[in-house]
């Protein structure tokens, strides 16, 4: 099953590293926005600096939202999803694999925009391990979520506009705890950050057994 | 449900009954909140929001809890019935989540002097709640399939529903504090007066809640109906259309003029 999963995500990935267009277009966007956010903000260092993690993490969502209709147009082009679905792989797995690739793709963007973050804001991290822990397991929340809520706004003709207004407020927890945690690991403010790292674990894994759960159902009439 | 096989209302004895206790009990609510009430020693007059700010707030969360719960009952028995119950429960938890909103702005203003506190819990946790049912509503206005819709909101249903304490949690650990008062109901506080305006304030936002989700809960139903009745004739149409074409056809070959 977790070979399946496996071979599913090893397809995506491999499809995004052939069209490049999360290097070409969806990396230089998230550096757009640190930049923007730098204008917006008068340059001034110790606010960027203060602000950092919550830029960083709203940030996340914006390019994640990209991230996952890119997912879900892989599947609709060509009809890919009826041979996905012809084919003797369980939906559990296909979920699972759907989900890493999109984590993996996620991951290496958070990696390019905390260098950018570092460099153009001149910030320090502090806890290193905190801060992996907080990405690796925020990313597992959003992609979790987002495989689900990508095809659950599927096929209804307006899934552009009703993905964002459908997941950013299921994912504010995980902005709220994501913020706190690198906030912490940055030294800008006076928090546990392992106690928001336990809340984003709580939240990580009841997304994903809720997308076991619910992506079997949605996906067949996708 | 009797009315509800005529198109033109969706009343009956007890949505009148309802209505009629509302038309009574609103006056009622206004006269002790507004002129019998003493006002508050930190308060003042804005205490006199409470008694309509607190049971709204209080219904709202009800009412989100009775979508999730639609919604699991329509995962399970796949009865539209359900569904109906959820999308009804939604609609009324959005009006009654903004008009917490708009109240504890008013309230706010005069008491922490500010309209809006990021710190406090459940301030924000309603405004996230307020946003989710936003999304679950705007996947509900979508133009599809009826079964395939209800599914789909079925499950966000569940997650706004589940996602309540969690933002509560989380914006509870955010912030470490709160400006929000304690229960009212729990701190003991109130006495006489003020706890039995408070209460009459929650026993009518009890009854506005039956008595709109009975009516929007028939409206729903008559729509399924009409959805269904819709198909069913559409059917019956193209199946009338084949039958004739295909009669013309035959008179068309046999040049006979008779239809067999």
């Amino acid at each position: 099953m977790l070979r399946d999963a496996w071979l599913i995500a090893q397809k995506d990935l491999r499809i995004e590293i052939r069209s490049r267009i999360i290097t070409n277009q969806i990396a230089p966007y998230t550096l757009l926005i640190l930049v923007l956010f730098g204008f917006a903000l008068d340059a001034d260092i110790e606010t960027l600096r203060d602000t950092g993690p919550g830029l960083f993490w709203v940030s996340i969502l914006l390019v994640a939202i990209l991230a996952i209709q890119r997912a879900v147009d892989i599947e609709n082009s060509d009809s890919a999803q009826d041979r996905l679905l012809l084919s003797p792989v369980s939906s559990f797995s296909i979920y699972i694999g759907k989900t890493l690739g999109l984590f993996l793709q996620l991951l290496l963007l958070e990696v390019l925009m905390m260098i950018a973050m570092i460099a153009l804001f001149d910030s320090s991290v502090d806890d290193f391990l905190l801060v992996s822990a907080t990405g690796v397991i925020a990313t597992i929340a959003i992609a979790s979520t987002g495989t689900l809520y990508g095809v659950l706004a599927t096929g209804l003709g307006v899934r552009e506009t009703l993905l964002p207004i459908l997941l950013l407020p299921v994912l504010a927890p995980v902005v709220i705890g994501a913020t706190r945690a690198f906030g912490d690991a940055f030294g800008r403010v006076n928090a546990d950050g392992w106690a928001w790292v336990g809340l984003l674990s709580v939240v990580a894994v009841l997304y994903t057994l809720l997308g076991m759960l619910a992506y079997g159902q949605l996906l067949e009439e996708a | 449900m009797q009315n509800v096989r005529n198109p033109n209302l969706t009343s009956s004895k007890g949505t009148r009954f309802m209505g009629f206790l509302l038309l009574v009990g609103v006056p009622t609510l206004v006269l002790f909140a507004f002129f019998l009430t003493p006002e508050d020693d930190n308060m003042e007059d804005a205490v006199r929001l409470l008694y309509i700010h607190v049971p709204m707030a209080i219904f709202a969360y009800v009412a989100v809890i009775t979508t999730g719960i639609g919604s699991i009952f329509y995962l399970w028995k796949k009865s539209r019935w359900w569904d109906t119950v959820a999308h009804a429960s939604a609609e009324i938890g959005l009006i009654f989540c903004g008009l917490v909103l708009v109240t504890g702005s008013i309230w706010g203003r005069p008491t922490w002097n500010t309209w809006w506190e990021w710190g406090d819990v459940r301030l924000v946790t309603t405004l996230v709640l307020f946003l989710m049912l936003l999304g679950y509503l705007a996947l509900r206005q979508v133009p599809a399939n009826p079964d395939l819709r209800a599914k789909r909101a079925s499950v966000v249903g569940i997650i706004v529903a589940i996602n309540i304490p969690i933002v509560n949690r989380s914006v509870e650990w955010w912030e470490n504090s709160t400006l929000h008062q304690q229960s009212s109901l729990t701190d003991g506080k109130l006495e006489d007066l003020t706890l039995f305006t408070l209460f009459l304030g929650l026993i009518l936002a009890g009854v506005c809640y039956l008595w709109l989700m009975t009516h929007r809960f028939r409206v729903g139903w008559l729509q399924t109906e009409i959805e269904n009745e819709g198909a069913i004739g559409v059917l019956q149409e193209r199946i009338a259309e084949g039958t004739a074409s295909s009669t013309e056809t035959i008179i068309k070959e046999d040049g006979e003029g008779e239809v067999r």
